[in-house]
Order: structure tokens, then sequence, then C-alpha cells
């Protein structure tokens, strides 16, 4: 094997590459040649390290670079990998205390704990041995070896998952129904459409660690009976699909995937299915019609897809999230995972964090972490240096969380009794210079946009929101369409076909219940 | 069976039926709009929530099955502000033009309307941008008019697998419609109207031709000669208040002649002319080895069907016209060389059940020296309109009857109005004609009544040329049915002689120019009132017609002979589609 003296660790994803991710691979080419150190320093390129524009850690010393140019790329490879001095102002603000002879540190932001993000950023995602270098397929081959499929769903049911999708369903529950479904031809299904504004978790894991989620999915396979499998990825994102491809192809070729997967009884193959861009598609049966060749549109439930699915065969829909768990669960048992997180929540949950914060990027942290902590710790306070206004957690359709309310705990059962949802695990803080009307507006423009049409209170609902909302926003409402909006939303809630129309309504819901007095100023002079 | 309870009252009803159901049964009313019962369930109008004990958020009852022990409110003040709120909402991207429209006073959205008691539509603003047709020839679209119920699209897909249109862009925009919104004649639409049929507004409507019939009769110079449909006399009442299956056949001549028709006749009669020919036809092919099995082509939208979509199979449809076409035929040439008229002067005018007719009229095989058998078709709903304007209180009518010479039917003709019916009438007549002596049982109950989903079948023995011949033969009603069965045939895996098929689901009587509206439970009443005329009917077997033998001796010559030939067959094309879109 060959050794490197330094690896550079480049994150290629598509917000990198706007940034110049590109350029800055060529230069950073250019410039080890010329300085003939090429045989010496090997760069790896990987999907988002978690940061604005582009970065890269250089290993063994662990140092974060974020922000950087083609211009800088000649002072880096000059003073960190020729001199050994890091290259202070590029270093990410988190560890730009780090000395260099400090040795290898975890780049972990405080209080992460990472078991979804374990292997993104530090293996190279297009090579499977540096997976299975990281213990990658030893769950599956432990499974085919050692465990009935009614074993695996034990396990998975021990360790308490829920669903990271945003309905926060049991999982083991889930795969159980399935199991127990009798047909002779049944699928699992990988919802990677991820369509939620400012979310990205999903794209990050694929891009990072497309292996785990090919281990989770055959794992997953294996417990309900399903041969085939399918990853339906949002179509724009190019890496992740690139990724994922190069990944099944990779795994076929050692027997991974396939027929007679480690020479079992069990076969099991992956397909990609791109999305054409909608995002009600997100819907689990949205998807299984989308996949199917049709519109997609939800379909009535019950019969819920763990019982007539895609085809009309038993199917399994889980997040891309919810896969990446798998493989540790099944390595480490289910009582290690529910130890990390609090009771009727186990385990770590993956967040991206946004808006006007110091620290933008994706989180893992354990479930029961505060919001405050969340907020203060990891995201450290407001970039503009004002007071912070509302977080709004859970994407689009997710809640708004007024500043006061910081202190509530980020686990699933609080949330559910306080009414909200981790939703799609996006969490965008709003300072005060953000006013509620011109937020909610380009909320309720983008539900107008993605409401399927089929049922009426949505289609006709937000549709209506968008206007009142442009009516709030040029000062020209009436008070009386305030209440007209509290009503139409609460019919929406209660009246919707499917989970868009009933949650499209959150944000609005919170901003009338929090900030009802800022929004009035909305309405004409005179009619307040 | 399960124990629910609705509004208090205890029911019994079986497991797997919907809240909606369980309701109807016991008398209680739920809006709806977007449900078909037995069709389409989508639960996607939500005018039908209900609120059921112990769940938080209301469910539509037209999809939510029965639960043993469930509790149901169906009209609590959350469920009735619930329902006028989606109604409102419904109505806010509805224009309210209501006096001006086609579907005024029949308008379902309008009744529902008044039945929530909707005084203020509360929202001002856009209204959704939808396509128009007005170039097709079956039907008019106007999208402005469309709520999204789906209705159309269900019967376009689901029960006619034609596909002409499908739902479209999304959210607000959301709409229906063909392909790059081509009109509906360049797409690969039938004509069949079963959209319009169960459009609850008037989205989809008849592509009206009340003011060409209205100037054809004031016009002195021409001559107007009518006929109607067999299905239509069992149906029309509804237009005026009857029950469905009522029979007003001499309601409908009375109500001609007061309207200023010049000749009335019956299609009936024509189908009896159909018989003749097809029956011979078929017997034709049997004898000389011809294409079989040879299958019915007396519906329009059946022959669009086929020819667009299984054109290698066009040697099987049976060359005659159908009974419209003959009758025009007959009267443009038989009538008019008795009565002396030039048949240039002479306007045929059709009243039809169905919105395809409208197409077949037009087609430019169907007519010699430049004019056409049939100038005119009007629907059974467009026939009604014209009783209306012309004040003619249909209920107090006489019972009158049609003109001579070619008036005279038979109950034969008139069963052409439900599925089955044609197979039934061809077989009386068939049969004998083998056979050469009377046949005294001619109701064939095997091919009669409403298959939904499926094929009715039927093995009648007989003896050709002194052997034994067991003649298979299948119906079909609705073209998802009948797609089935083509496919069946070009599987090889269909050993039948003879099959009828009508392009819509119970034949004529359900039909897409019938009134509105036609539910399953509708179209079996109207088949009722079919078989009941056929029975009280004096004559049942086409061949026996004395109209019908009168013609053959002084004009047709032969059944199937040269000049039948050249005056009740046709030929069929491919019908290629999209083809510019490329």
């Amino acid at each position: 094997m060959k050794f490197y003296r330094s690896h550079i660790i480049l994150g290629m994803d598509t917000p990198s590459l706007l940034a110049g991710a590109k350029g800055v691979r060529d230069t950073l080419e250019k410039e080890l040649k010329a300085k003939k150190i090429e045989n010496e320093i090997r760069i790896v390129e990987t999907g988002s390290l978690g940061y604005h524009g582009v970065s890269m850690i250089v290993y063994p010393e662990g140092v974060t670079y974020t922000g950087i140019t083609a211009s800088d790329v000649k002072e880096l490879v000059e003073e960190h990998l020729i001199k050994g001095r890091p290259v202070r102002r590029l270093m990410a603000e988190d560890n730009s205390q780090k000395d260099i002879c400090a040795g290898q540190q975890e780049r972990l932001l405080d209080g992460q704990v990472r078991i979804v993000l374990k292997n993104a950023g530090s293996i190279d995602p297009e090579n499977i041995s540096e997976y299975i270098a990281k213990d990658g397929y030893m769950a599956l081959g432990k499974v085919l070896a050692e465990n009935t499929p009614k074993d695996v769903i034990d396990i998975v049911k021990d360790s308490e998952l829920r669903g990271r999708g945003g309905a926060a369903f049991p999982t083991g529950k889930k795969w159980e129904f399935t199991y127990n479904t009798e047909s002779c031809q049944k699928y699992v299904i990988c919802n990677a459409d991820e369509g939620e504004p400012g979310t990205f978790k999903d794209r990050l894991i694929m891009e990072g660690d497309p292996h785990a989620l090919l281990e989770a999915m055959a794992i997953c396979g294996y417990a309900i009976g399903a041969d085939k499998g399918f990853i339906y990825v949002r179509g724009e994102y190019s890496l992740s699909i690139e990724r994922v491809k190069k990944a099944i192809k990779d795994a076929e070729a050692l027997n991974l995937l396939g027929k007679n997967i480690l020479n079992s009884d069990f076969s099991f193959e992956i397909e990609v299915c791109l999305g054409g861009g909608a995002y009600v598609c997100g819907e689990e049966t949205a998807l299984i019609e989308s996949i199917e060749g049709k519109r997609g549109e939800p379909r009535l439930k019950p019969p819920y897809p763990p019982v007539c699915g895609l085809f009309g065969k038993p199917t399994i829909v889980n997040n891309v999230e919810t896969f990446a768990n798998i493989p540790q669960i099944i390595l480490n048992g289910g009582e290690w995972f529910k130890k990390l997180g609090v009771q009727g929540s186990a385990g770590t949950k993956v967040f991206t964090i946004l808006g006007d914060i110091n620290e933008k990027g994706l989180i893992e942290v354990p479930m029961g972490i505060t919001l405050k902590e969340v907020f203060e710790n990891i995201a450290k306070g407001t970039r503009s240096g004002k007071k912070v206004k509302f977080a709004h957690i859970g994407g689009s359709s997710g809640n708004i969380v007024p500043f006061k309310d910081f202190d509530i705990k980020l686990d699933l059962n609080t949330l559910a009794s306080s009414d909200l949802t981790h939703g799609s695990g996006v969490i965008l803080f709003v300072s005060e210079d953000i006013h509620i009307n011109d937020y909610l507006k380009s909320i309720a423009k983008f539900f107008q946009h993605e409401s399927c049409g089929k049922c009426t209170p949505c289609r006709e609902g937000t549709f209506r929101i968008y206007q009142f909302m442009e009516k709030l926003n040029r000062n020209q409402a009436k008070k009386s369409d305030i209440a007209k909006m509290k009503d139409l939303c609460m019919v929406m809630k209660k009246a919707s076909f499917c989970g868009l129309g009933q949650a499209a309504v959150n944000p609005f819901i919170d901003a009338m219940r929090h900030f009802e007095k800022e929004m009035m100023e909305g309405v004409k002079e005179g009619e307040r | 069976m399960l124990n629910i309870n609705i509004n208090g009252i205890d029911v019994k009803v079986e497991q797997g039926s919907t809240i909606l159901e369980a309701a109807n049964k016991i008398g209680v009313k739920i809006p709806t709009l977007c449900h078909i019962p037995e069709i389409q369930k989508i639960g996607a109008c939500r005018m039908c929530l209900v609120d059921i004990e112990g769940n938080p958020k209301l469910q539509a009852s037209c999809t939510t099955p029965v639960v043993d022990g469930m509790k149901i409110r169906t009209n609590t003040k959350k469920v009735r502000d619930t329902r006028k709120f989606v109604l409102e909402l419904i109505l806010s991207d509805h224009p309210t033009t209501c006096l001006t429209c086609e579907r005024n006073t029949r308008c379902e959205l309008q009744s529902m309307a008044a039945e929530l008691g909707i005084d203020i539509v509360p929202y001002r603003g856009a209204t959704s941008s939808r396509g128009k047709d007005n170039e097709t020839l079956q039907l008019n679209y106007d999208g402005s008019k469309c709520i999204y119920c789906k209705r159309c699209e269900t019967m376009c897909n689901e029960v006619q697998t034609v596909g002409a249109i499908f739902s479209q862009k999304r959210g607000f925009n959301s709409e229906v419609g063909t392909p790059f919104n081509v009109p509906f004649k360049d797409s690969v639409c039938t004509g069949c109207g079963q959209c319009v049929l169960n459009c609850p507004v008037s989205a989809l409507k008849d592509n009206e031709n009340i003011d060409e019939v209205w100037e054809a009769i004031q016009n002195p110079e021409i001559i107007t000669v009518v006929q109607v449909a067999p299905s239509v006399r069992v149906t029309l009442g509804e237009e005026f208040g009857l029950k469905p299956g009522s029979i007003v056949t001499g309601k409908i001549f009375a109500a001609m002649r007061r309207i200023g028709f010049d000749h009335i006749f019956d299609t009936d009669f024509a189908a009896d002319l159909t018989i003749m020919e097809e029956g011979h036809e078929f017997i034709h092919r049997v004898k000389n080895g011809g294409t079989l099995p040879m299958i019915t082509s007396c519906s329009p939208g059946w022959v669009n069907f086929i020819e667009t979509f299984f054109p290698d199979l066009l040697p099987n449809l049976s060359t005659c016209k159908s009974p419209q076409q003959m009758q025009g035929a007959m009267v443009k040439t038989y009538f008019a060389e008795k009565m002396g008229l030039d048949p240039k002067k002479i306007c045929s005018i059709s009243v039809m059940p169905c919105t395809a007719k409208k197409g077949e009229a037009k087609r430019p095989e169907m007519g010699r020296d430049g004019y056409s058998d049939v100038d005119i078709a009007i629907t059974t709903r467009e026939f009604a309109k014209m009783i209306r304007q012309a004040e003619v209180e249909f209920l107090n009518l006489p019972d009158e009857g049609p003109d001579d010479p070619i008036g005279i039917s038979t109950g034969a003709g008139l069963i052409f109005g439900a599925s089955g019916g044609v197979m039934e009438a061809a077989l009386r007549t068939a049969l004998e004609v083998i056979e050469g002596h009377e046949i005294e049982n001619i109701d064939y109950e095997a091919v009669r009544g409403l298959k939904l989903d499926g094929v009715k079948e039927a093995t009648v023995s007989t003896k050709i040329d002194g052997n034994d011949v067991d003649v298979k033969v299948a119906v079909a009603s609705g073209l998802g049915n009948a797609r089935k069965l083509m496919e069946k045939i070009q599987a090889g895996e269909a050993d039948y002689h003879f099959i009828e098929i009508m392009a819509c689901p119970g034949g004529c009587i359900g039909g897409g120019g019938q009134p509105i509206p036609t539910t399953t439970e509708i179209r079996k009443q109207r088949i009722e009132g079919i078989y009941k005329g056929d029975k009280d009917m004096p004559i049942r077997k086409s061949h026996l017609n004395p109209a019908i033998q009168v013609l053959y001796k002084e004009f047709l010559g032969e059944p199937n002979g040269h000049k039948a030939h050249e005056y009740l067959h046709t030929h069929y094309h491919h019908q290629k589609y999209y083809d510019n879109l490329k």
C-alpha cells in the first residue's frame, strides 16, 4: 500500500463547487506537482464538510480550513504542507486555536456525537475499501451469518430507533409489519427526495458515506424478505446520485450486493430513481406513485406501504438518515443505541443548522439537547450580533419557536407534547431584523408552488394564504383577513388529505400565536 | 356485520363498507363532489368530512371504512363549518356566472352552495387560468369552471382506458387536460362523453348544435327529418322529473311535431335494418371463412377506440354503418326518392344518447354526392333543452307515433339501447335465418344487464348446413372492458365468433349524451325500462318488421347485397394522433 504523509480531504459537493472547489483542487494539484510533493500528499474528494464555502481538512493534524480560494492555495502548500505551520487566517473558528503538533483530533463541534456521520468527511466515499476498513459491511455480514430476519427486527426494535423523515414512526415496528405481511415480492425504498428548504443532511450522508446506506438497505431487505431496493434521490443531487451509483457498482463487484451476497441465500439489488423536483414526492405514497411512473400524488391510507406499497407489494420506505443508523445499531446492539438518547427518543439526530448564526452546517447531537444549547454552544450565536428572534425547526412546514421558548429539549417526546416536530431536521435561526410578514410570505410562496393540487384545502388554501401574506406585506390587509387566515389554517390542518397541507400551516399558526402584534403591522392604516 | 352509530342511529353494515355507504343506507345525506359511487374513491374534494368519536381530525367519509363500534356525527357544527369553509375555497376559484351557465339549476356545485348556505365568497383575487377547447365536435371544455374533482380523469383513464386527459401542473394551477393542451380532437379522445356525463359543473359540456337545428326548422327551403335513438325513450323523462327507465316514446314523437320537424322517424327502424345487414354479414363470414370474431360497429366511440388503439383488429369490425347512419342514408335515398324530394334539401337530424355520434355524422365517408347521411346530431340533453326552449309541456303531451314509411320498429330494435341488445337482436334473427324455422325462446338473459367490470359470455347451439355448431358470443360495455377483450383476441386467447361492444358502461342508456346524473343505479333502472319496452312490443324480431321487408323489396334487394353495401356499409382506417407533436 502506498504511503502518504498527508491527506487533504476536500469538500466537493454542489455548494462547494459553486464556491470554486474545482478551481481550488486544480490549483492544489498544480502546486503539489510544482513543489514535487504530489507523491507525498493525497487529495481525497468528499461531500460537504459542513462548512460554508470551499473547505478542506488536512490529516493527520485534523486542521480544518474554510472559505478557501484558489489564490490561497500556494500559501497553504508552502506554509502548512512544506513548513508545517497552519495558516491561521483560513482555519475554521472551532479549531483555530489548535496547534499543529497537537496530533489528530476529532473535528467535533461541542456536544456532538457521531453515528450517522461517523465516516462522512473522514473516508474517501468513492473507495469501498476505506468504508470496509471502518467496519463497513460488517453488520451485513454479521446478520447473514448469525441472525435470522426476526433477530434483526428485534435488534432494531430494541434500539427504539424512530424514523428520521419527520413522522418518527418506530422503525422496527414498521419492518415487523412488512415482515408479517405474506407476499412473493417485497421492496425496500430509501426516501432521499430531500425537498425541505434548508435541509441537506441526507445529501451529505449520501455524498460522504454512501455505502452505509446501501448496507442498511440490504440489512432491511434481509429482515423483511425483499430482494429489491430503490433509492429515490432528488434529481438536483447530482453528486449524491453519482456517488450512490458508483457505490452500488463497487458493492456489486465485491458481492456485497447482487445475487447470493457473501455466498448466502440472500440476494439484494438496488436501483436509483431520480425525483423530478416535486416537494410532495417526499410523502411516501406520492413517492411510490412516482416510482411507478405516475403523477406524484399521495395515496389513500390505509393501506399503508408496509402492507400495500410499491406495485401493490409490501414496501418499507425509510429516510436516508434512518437507514444510516442501522449498521451501527447492528454492530453495537440496541441497548447501546438506546442509551445515547433520552427516554422514548433513542440515538442521535442530525440537524442542518443555518440562518443568522456563526457556525452553519451539519451537526449530529444526542436526542434531548436543548435548542438553546444548539444555538449557543454549537451555532455560537448570531453572526450579525443582533438578538435572535425565533428558530424555525423542521423545515418550512415545521414550527416557529420564539427565543423565549429556546429551553425546549429537541427530543421526539418533548417536541410532540408541545405539538412540535423534528420534521426534516433543519433549524433555521432568524434574528430580529427580519419582519415576520416577510418571512412568512416566502414560506407561503413555497407552499402554493409545491401543493400537489389533489385536495381542495391544500390546493386552494396554500394559494389564499399566499395572497393574504402578499396583502400583509404591502400593508394592504384588513383586520378580518388575519381572522380568516387563522380559520383557513385550522381547516387546512384538520381537513387536508395528506401531511403536506396539514403541516404547511404550522409556521403560520405559530406566528399568529407568538407574533400577532407584528403581523398586524401589515394591516391598513386606520383599520388595525 | 359491524355495528356502528351514525348521528345517534344504530346501524348494521357489512365489513368493508365506507362511512358514506353506511350513511346512505339509513338515508343520512353527506355531500360529495369527487365521489363516483363504485368507481372513484379518492377523498380529494373534502366535502364529505365527518366527525368520528375519538379522532381529532375530520375524516373523508367516502374513503374511510367503518370499524365496529364506530360513532360518527355527520352534521355537527364543526363538520358543517368545515364543509362550508372547504366549499368557499372551491368557489373562490370558480366563476359566479351561474345565470348564464349551461348547467344553471342543474349544477352540483350550485345546489351544494345552496344546501350549505353559502352567502359570500370571502376571497378576492386571482383565479386559476386553465385551458379551453371549442374546436372539438363531440364536446366543449372550459377549464375556468373546473373544480378539479378528477371525475372526468378517472372515467377517461380507469373506466374507459383511453387516457386522453390527465392531471397536469400542480397546486393552484392544477388542471385536467390533454397532452400539451391540444384540442380534444387532436388527442386520443374517442368522444365517448363519459367525462361530460360525470362533470359536476360545466367544465366539460356538450358541443351544442341546437341553434343549427332551430335554423333548419325555421328555413322554409329545408325539409327537416328527425330520428330518435332507442335508448332516448327511457331516459328523456328524467330531464322532466320522471323516474329513470320511464318509457316516453309517444311523448317524444309528440314533442318533435310541436317543435316543428317535418318528418319524424325512429332509429329503432334502422336498428332492425342493422340487424338484417349485420346478421347476414355474420352468417356470410361463418359460412365463407371470413375474419372472426366479428365485432359490432354501432358505437362510434368504440369505432374511434379500435381505430386508434387496435388498428390490427379492424378486419374483425363489421362493415355495417351504425343505425344512425343507416337511417340517415335511407332518409336521403329511399325516403327522398319515394317522396320525390331533393336529398340536398333535406336536413337529417338525429337525437342520440351519445356525444360521439356528432363526430360519426361528420365522417367524410358517411354520405354521397356531396351530402351527408346525417347533418346534425344532438344529444338527449340538447333535445330536452329544445323542448324547454319551445315551451312544450312535455309531461302533458299525448302519446303519438312516428311517420311512415320508415317508422315501424320492433323490440329487437329497441333493445339496441342496452348493452347486449345488439347481440340479442342479432341472435333472434340470425338463428332463425340459419335454421329456417321460428324460434320460440328469444330472451337471451346471459347477455343482458349491467356488468361494469368484465365481459358477458354465452354459447348458443345451432345447426349450420346440417352440422351442430356452438356459436360463442361475448358482450362488453365500457372501453376498459373492450380493451381487455381486444388484448385477449390479440393474444389468441379468445375463441368467440361474435362480439358486441358499446363504448359506454351499460350501453347507450349510459351514453355520454344522456341526462345527468347517470349513476350505476340509474343505468340499471334504464336497462329495466328497455327490456320492459321490448316485452310489450308486438313484433320482437327485426326480420319480421314489415317496413323492413318492404324496404328490401322496393329498394335494397338482398341483405348484404350490392345496393345494401353501397348505402349501409362503410370502411375504417387507422387513426393516428400526436403525429404533429413530434
